[in-house]
């Protein structure tokens, strides 16, 4: 393994549970040499809306005593978690990045966040992130952006930057985001982390502040594959809340994690390895990683997924269009900003021209525009059949493939500022993950190598739906075979 | 024949219902009316970030009865739309409808012999509502606005009716026939005067014989029977007389004044509203399976049309007075318990006392049959007094009206009033003697006079017996006593 991490000193969170667990290690100390590992670097790096040191420090007594007296503190014992600042958060501040949203305290608790808490995890802050998931750098943050832990000069993508950031730098050996086109891996990829992006309704919603409903998944940020791992089987599984939430019992991955790749069939895809725009350290990278799979036994081929080119463009109708509706609650009547005016039109207005940054307010234009009458069929009912198109695509390559394997990101971190002003160059960086958003199906980047300027590349496993068993037993062997 | 003869007016209506489920439509507050501002709220109805809706499967339930009681069609799948439109008392600014899949289709119901089409029924949720203080309560112009939020969320079933209503009365029986449906369905309270029951109305008009429609205007704000029928005959009236002066009726949504009688074009900006209508996305399609379509129709009571035919067959009664007795919630119920309750009587007296005397209690006390002072089985025993002569009608009106009041048995007032009737034939013979022998003069032109005269002086005659009784006994014995003594 070339590159460590640094946090790599305070111990994977599969360790640190289970020292905890077993008394060797109090929670309050974990927490503690956490929260000093967060006062020493987050100025420079900013991964953090707010830090909640008190209430981690108060749920760590709670899980010491709990060992103490006996019971099970549960599988993430003590293990600090960062939650994007998306999660809803009962009477802890829920932004969104957004100044839409100042001064909310949610009265509720995300499901995930509950299911955390609930097996011992120590929620130590939330996450900054792009303005309402919107963004590919976290720089469209109205709380400024997050720097990369592996390069401070440069971004540590988007949009749940704050929680890679915080992975990658150690505050925390675990994270949750949200990805809705590639929020979770894209931001893993360019901090060398891993990030999950699980099936479609594996994990609840609830309490997840909507970008667009039918693509956002909350997943795992972690160290390791096997962590992530952990922490999918805890967040996963159906929640009566979500009605889009899978009914069916979700397969436990840790169970059948270390079972190799022999004989699975992994399948290049054509259309993204040689995308417009792939640097070629990152092509280089994905194609030992292939090598690295055959040698454990898999068979591997290149396969080609046509639709996929198409996903960009299908995507920035359907995530503004379903964006534009999620978003005009924030209307200044009941919560958040209010910016007061003559009357309520004109109140409303107001609020939302200076509650949204620019991003927020293009894609709500974009949105509007694709649902208007006359427009409907031309861009959201097109955009759908194309969807439609690229689940059908995968479903054949299925047939002959478990997994598939593309970049997670065309490019390697880039500088802070580089693409801020460009906004397709910076849709451009989600041109992978984005498919998979649109079948509904699971992809995670694992870091593997490094590119140009010596900085992490991941690669991305994709599975087809319910198959995140196979995805992580390939990403485990990738990860020890790195 | 006027100028209105000439026209023929196209009518359809939209009746918005208010489901009367125990929970909201998509979260566990309760489905209750009133309450203090904003306390039956969750995060879910109040649509703060990161909630997510969740379908009542008894609105689902209550759907597919509507279904079985109007033949309507249930598609394998109906989905959920969001309807995008900015409003203070809607708390995501949009609202969960259906739009292009709606759970129930072609539909249809009978009036007065006449099918009229149901283009579909759909689901959809409540807002809140906004009291705007200041300015004389409008938007406008209010200093302030309060919202109250304990109303969103509330399900509703809206349902649109095809164009084939032709007038006012036809409306009108249409609404009554519909509410009469859903309240043997007990899907819904149904009570326009308190919105739980909303109907605005399609309205156009057009030359008798054509073929093509009008332009047509939405006509809402009616709050009961009375008005829905008043608004849409000066709707049909103003449509006529703007064509025959020349004029265009410009497609338009128009308010009723019920103060002045007359409908507004209201003053809001026009330009045709863009919902920007998509599938929700947080919702699954709607799916039933077959087990609970069965499951539903299982549900499905007698429907009003039924239980007129039945009450009109098995109890002889006239079908007007069939149609009283349905179309009044409870009032069918009542007579059915005091029916079964009754020993001596029919069913007819049952069903003439509950459309006469009991239902001009009912409207004017606003009480419910439910709720009456007076059990089933009291106007059973009322109808049993009178049935076996102990109480004449007069007396019995008098009983009856003493019971409600006083929430007392006819028995209890007849005991306590003396009011037993004379039936004994010998006391009211002695009564008629007395009358006749007092009143020989009268008897004297009886006997000479024509038969005008004849009639005028038995009346006489009959009038002082009576009333010399106190009104105590059955007209038709003390009649035939005095024709008797006529006669002989």
């Amino acid at each position: 393994m070339s590159e460590r991490p640094v946090e790599a000193a305070r111990g994977d969170a599969l360790t640190l549970a289970a020292s905890v667990r077993s008394g060797n290690r109090r929670a309050r100390d974990v927490v503690e040499e956490h929260l000093e590992a967060i006062a020493a670097r987050e100025g420079e790096i900013h991964a953090f809306n707010v830090v909640l040191a008190d209430e981690a420090r108060a749920a760590a007594d709670a899980v010491d005593t709990r060992v103490a007296a006996g019971e099970d503190p549960g599988p993430l014992a003590g293990v600090p978690i960062a939650l994007k600042d998306n999660l809803c958060t009962r009477g802890v501040p829920t932004t969104c990045s957004s100044k839409i949203l100042e001064g909310w305290r949610p009265p509720y608790d995300a499901t995930v966040v509950q299911r955390v808490a609930a097996a011992g995890a120590v929620a130590v802050g939330k996450t900054n992130l792009d303005e309402f998931a919107m963004g590919s750098s976290t720089e469209n943050s109205a709380f400024g952006a997050t720097r990369n832990p592996r390069d401070p000069s440069r971004v540590p993508g988007g949009s749940s930057g704050g929680s890679a950031a915080a992975v990658a730098a150690g505050f925390a050996p675990l994270a949750l985001g949200s990805d809705t086109g590639g929020s979770i891996r894209q931001p893993a990829a360019l901090c060398g982390v891993v990030g999950v992006k699980p099936t479609y309704g594996a994990v609840s919603r609830y309490g997840l502040v909507a970008f667009a409903s039918s693509l956002d998944q909350i997943g795992p940020f972690a160290v390791t594959v096997a962590d992530a791992a952990l922490l999918y089987d805890v967040i996963a599984g159906h929640d009566p809340m979500d009605s889009t939430s899978s009914p069916a019992v979700a397969p436990r991955v840790s169970a059948t994690l270390h079972d190799g790749a022999s004989g699975v069939r992994v399948g290049i895809i054509d259309e993204l390895i040689d995308a417009d725009g792939v640097e070629p350290e990152v092509r280089a990278a994905v194609e030992r990683a292939a090598n690295a799979l055959e040698e454990a036994g898999a068979k591997v081929e290149r396969v080609s997924v046509p639709s996929v080119i198409y996903g960009l463009s299908a995507y920035y109708l359907i995530a503004p269009a379903e964006a534009s509706s999620n978003l005009a609650r924030y209307d200044g009547v009941r919560y958040g900003l209010r910016v007061d005016a003559e009357d309520v039109g004109a109140m409303n207005a107001r609020t939302r021209e200076a509650g949204f940054g620019r991003e927020v307010k293009r894609r709500i234009m974009l949105g509007t525009y694709a649902l208007s009458a006359g427009y409907y069929d031309a861009y959201y009912g097109k955009a759908q059949r194309v969807r439609t198109l690229i689940g059908r695509d995968f479903a054949r390559a299925y047939e002959s493939f478990d997994v598939l394997l593309s970049p997670t990101s065309p490019t390697v971190a880039f500088e802070l500022g580089a693409k801020a002003s460009d906004p397709l160059a910076m849709y451009l960086s989600d041109v992978c993950t984005i498919p998979t958003n649109l079948a509904g199906h699971p992809a995670m980047s694992v870091p593997y190598g490094t590119g140009r300027d010596g900085l992490p590349v991941g690669v991305q496993v994709l599975a087809d739906a319910v198959q995140e068993p196979t995805m992580f037993r390939v990403a485990q062997v990738l990860e020890e075979r790195a | 024949m006027s100028e209105r003869d000439h026209y023929e007016a196209v009518i359809g209506l939209e009746s918005h219902v208010e489901l009367s489920t125990t929970t909201k439509l998509f979260c566990g507050c309760p489905n209750e009316f009133g309450g203090d501002p904003n306390t039956r709220v969750c995060p879910v109805c109040l649509g703060l970030p990161g909630s997510l809706p969740v379908l009542n499967r008894t609105v689902v339930e209550y759907a597919l009865r509507l279904a079985t009681a109007l033949d309507f069609e249930v598609p394998e799948e109906s989905i959920f739309a969001r309807k995008n439109y900015f409003y203070p008392d809607m708390p995501k600014d949009y609202q969960i409808s259906q739009y292009e899949e709606p759970v129930l289709k072609d539909g249809s119901i009978e009036i007065d012999g006449v099918r009229i089409g149901i283009e579909r029924a759909h689901i959809e949720e409540d807002t809140g509502k906004t009291v705007h203080v200041g300015g004389g309560g409008r938007i406008h112009e209010a200093d302030h606005s309060l919202v109250d939020y304990n109303r969103a969320g509330v399900p509703l079933m809206e349902i649109v009716s095809r164009p084939d209503i032709r007038d006012a009365d036809q409306a009108r029986s249409y609404v009554t026939e519909l509410r009469g449906v859903l309240r043997a369905l007990g899907i819904s309270d149904v009570k326009m005067e308190e919105g739980s029951m909303r109907v605005d109305a399609n309205v156009s008009v057009r030359k008798r014989g054509a073929s093509e429609f009008g332009t047509k205007v939405e006509v809402k704000n009616m709050n009961s029977l009375r008005s829905l029928g008043r608004a849409i005959d000066f709707e049909i009236d103003r449509q006529v007389e703007a064509l025959e002066a020349g004029e265009r009726i410009v497609q338009e949504t128009r308010h009723w004044d019920e103060a002045d009688g007359r409908t507004h074009g209201m003053r809001t900006k026009e330009g045709s509203s863009d919902y920007r209508y998509f599938p929700e996305p947080d919702l699954v399609p709607l799916a039933p399976d077959d087990a609970m379509r069965a499951a539903a129709a299982d549900l499905v009571p007698e429907l009003p049309a039924a239980q007129r035919a039945r009450l009109v067959a098995d109890w002889g009664i006239s079908e007007a007075d069939a149609r009283v007795l349905v179309a009044v919630e409870g009032l069918a119920d009542y007579a059915e318990a005091a029916v079964d309750a009754l020993h001596e009587g029919t069913p007819r007296d049952v069903a003439n006392w509950c459309t006469g005397d009991l239902l001009g209690y009912l409207n004017e006390s606003g009480l419910s049959p439910v709720v009456l002072p007076l059990a089933p089985d009291g106007l059973a025993e009322l109808v049993g007094l009178v049935a076996s002569g102990k109480l004449s009608r007069n007396q019995a009106k008098e009983v009856l009206d003493e019971c409600l009041r006083e929430a007392k048995r006819p028995k209890q007032v007849v005991e306590e009033r003396g009011l037993a009737q004379v039936s004994d034939t010998g006391a009211l013979a002695a009564v008629v003697d007395e009358v006749f022998s007092a009143n020989a003069d009268v008897v004297e032109e009886w006997r000479h006079g024509d038969d005008n005269v004849k009639k005028k002086k038995r009346g006489a005659l009959m009038g002082m017996v009576m009333s010399e009784l106190k009104g105590a006994a059955d007209g038709k014995t003390v009649q035939a006593l005095v024709d008797e003594r006529l006669q002989g």
